[in-house]
């Protein structure tokens, strides 16, 4: 068997570590000052497809869309044992909803040739929406199987899968190609290999490779992107452009939803009766609670 | 202004979701919420139907004020399936152009919404704590009675009100009890609008092997007393001691996210914009911060108790009694003070 995976991984800003330096005085986020990190179901749909080539052989692509220092990730990928990886960035792209994601996603993967397997964390933590793998697979026009939680079995046309449902769990057998996303128990993801650290940590994108160029006029970028695809060491970089994109359906000209308010979250003064943390002091609000009818 | 014309759609429509035959409460709670919306927006409420035999399902949504059903009612049908219901639910949007479309943001809500988004290029905001209907001048112009998609984003540090103007369709799901039951004194008259059910070559590319569900234990809707811990409890051991109060206290045990995410607790028990909304009687947070997607859901609560080490926990701006101190020290003394005290 030769099955191809395509793994789509997002770089999101670390919301769970918001700390005091990210907030601005006036109680927005500060998103610069937000270390990024890789999707940690992202990270888990990619080793459930590295799982899939090392049992029966084949591909595993991983792409993203996002800024250009979202490569960071993609080299992770590399360490993993991703064999290419793809970065889809574009200003155009700004302020893409999950539909104007989607398509964009959708139309790279059309031109990543035949696969077997769409794979995807089951959502990302910074929007928490779960909506791009589903919106994928629909402008694929493939099924999709989300909140998987294993892989039972695949087969040269089939697959099937243990996903979670309300109150416990289903199988269900798919035709391939399918679009699959993961929950995070789904599986531990692998540590990186220290031989292909070293072999890919400079892994490049092309807008990596501009930079190089720029202020050495003894480099040009055609044969630098040649020199690093002979050496492998070249991520793939496509704009908008390159995948010949309806601008109308990209970034925020894309996207049916805006934002239309922003509130930072204020936090009211408290009216709240502070109570002793001793036993008197707990003994009286029991008191009260009890005289509300609210205990005992 | 941007107007809705005369001649645009200005229903509300809920899918209506079950599984093994039983309707989802939070159906009937967005259908509470519909009604709501519909009348400000002078359309009509409708709920969407899928299933097999699905008679009494019907006469329930009447019940929440639904005027008319659009069902599907076909043995193949019988448990949620992607590929049919989506392709159904594309039709019927595609068909009639709804104003709105609500769905509950389960795991069938959240694998459906998105792919019927997609095919109807409408906008679709997850996880919603409020909808309202209001006019909106966006980037300078004005826009007639626009639903508002309210959530919490970014870690809980920024409410977004997020809108789709310039799209026939608005999508939006919620939570369970995020909104209100609210059933009618008397059920309305409501139409039934049988639809003929198709298969489609597509249908079956995915079959259902097998299927294990168990009721779920909890009920946290329906607890009038919620002890919940959060992260701050530390260990999964030192968790036991919110069971213990709850057992003494005759309530219900959650968690907040952080507490399910390290383990502490499965996810059925968890409070907040991820998980579910209460409004019991008394809410006690032990060991809880209280961030924006904790309070969404608790913070209706009649009385609350937050227990932390950090005076400046944001669960203490909503809270009722504050005790600053460490739960692992004060729940032992709550236990023993109230023993005492039934005595």
């Amino acid at each position: 068997m030769d099955l191809h995976s395509i793994v789509m991984v997002k770089q999101v800003p670390d919301t769970a570590n918001i700390s005091g330096q990210v907030m601005k005085d006036d109680g927005t986020v500060n998103r610069a000052k937000l270390p990024a990190i890789f999707n940690h179901e992202d990270r888990v749909a990619l080793e459930l497809a590295l799982q899939i080539k090392d049992k029966f052989g084949g591909k595993v692509t991983v792409i993203t869309m996002g800024p250009p220092r979202a490569s960071d990730i993609l080299r992770e990928c590399l360490y993993m044992g991703a064999d290419e990886a793809v970065l889809i960035s574009d200003r155009k792209f700004a302020g893409a909803d999950t539909l104007a994601t989607s398509y964009v996603l959708s139309e790279a993967i059309n031109k990543l040739g035949k696969y077997d397997f769409v794979f995807a964390g089951r959502q990302a933590i910074d929007g928490d929406t779960a909506q791009v793998g589903p919106q994928t697979a629909e402008k694929l026009n493939i099924p999709q199987i989300t909140y998987a939680e294993e892989i039972l079995d695949v087969s040269e046309s089939s697959v099937k899968i243990k996903r979670k449902i309300e109150g416990g769990y289903e199988i269900l057998e798919s035709k391939l190609p399918v679009l699959i996303t993961v929950l995070k128990d789904a599986s531990f993801p692998r540590p990186y290999k220290a031989k292909r650290v070293m072999a890919y940590k400079n892994a490049k994108t092309l807008i990596e490779l501009e930079k190089l160029t720029e202020g050495n006029s003894l480099l040009y970028i055609d044969q630098l992107k040649d020199e690093y695809v002979s050496k492998q060491l070249y991520i793939q970089t496509l704009t908008m452009d390159d995948l010949k994109l309806d601008e109308k359906r990209c970034g925020v000209h894309g996207s049916p939803t805006k934002v239309h308010k922003i509130q930072s979250v204020v936090l009211a003064g408290g009216n709240h009766e502070m109570i002793e943390p001793s036993k008197t002091g707990i003994g009286i609000l029991i008191d009260k609670l009890m005289e509300d009818h609210i205990l005992g | 202004m941007v107007k809705i014309l005369e001649t645009m759609n200005k229903d509300v429509w809920v899918f209506i979701e079950q599984r093994n035959g039983k309707p989802a409460d939070v159906s009937f709670e967005l259908l509470s919420k519909g009604r709501k919306l519909a009348e400000t927006l002078n359309g009509s409420l409708k709920a969407v139907v899928i299933g097999y035999n699905v008679n009494n399902i019907i006469e329930e949504t009447f019940k929440y004020g639904a005027e008319e059903v659009l069902t599907i009612d076909h043995p193949e049908l019988e448990h949620y399936k992607t590929m049919p219901y989506s392709r159904i639910l594309n039709e019927l949007v595609e068909k009639h152009s709804p104003r709105v479309v609500l769905f509950g943001a389960t795991i069938i809500g959240r694998d459906l919404a998105p792919r019927v988004a997609s095919h109807t290029k409408s906008g679709l905001t997850a996880d919603c704590t409020d909808l309202q209907i209001s006019n909106v001048k966006y980037l300078k112009k004005d826009y007639e009675d626009l639903l508002l998609q309210i959530r919490p984003a970014f870690g809980g540090n920024i409410i977004a009100t997020i809108i789709t103007p310039d799209n026939p369709t608005q999508m939006a799901t919620v939570r369970e009890g995020v909104m209100r039951l609210e059933p009618l004194d008397k059920p309305v008259k409501g139409k039934v609008t049988k639809i003929d059910y198709q298969p489609d070559g597509l249908d079956d590319i995915i079959k259902i092997i097998e299927q294990h569900r168990e009721e779920s234990k909890v009920n946290l809707k329906a607890a009038s007393i919620i002890v919940s811990g959060g992260y701050g409890l530390g260990t999964r051991e030192n968790f036991n001691l919110i069971h213990e109060l709850a057992d003494v206290l005759g309530g219900e045990v959650a968690g907040s996210r952080a507490a399910v995410d390290a383990g502490f607790i499965s996810h059925d028990h968890q409070v907040g914009q991820t998980g579910v909304t209460v409004r019991p009687k008394l809410y006690i947070a032990c060991g809880i911060s209280g961030a924006i997607q904790h309070r969404a859901g608790m913070a209706e609560s009649n009385k609350i108790i937050a227990i932390n080490t950090d005076p400046d926990a944001p669960i203490f701006g909503i809270a009722h009694y504050g005790i600053v101190g460490d739960a692992m020290q004060i729940i032992p003394m709550f236990i023993n003070v109230f023993k005492q005290k039934l005595r």
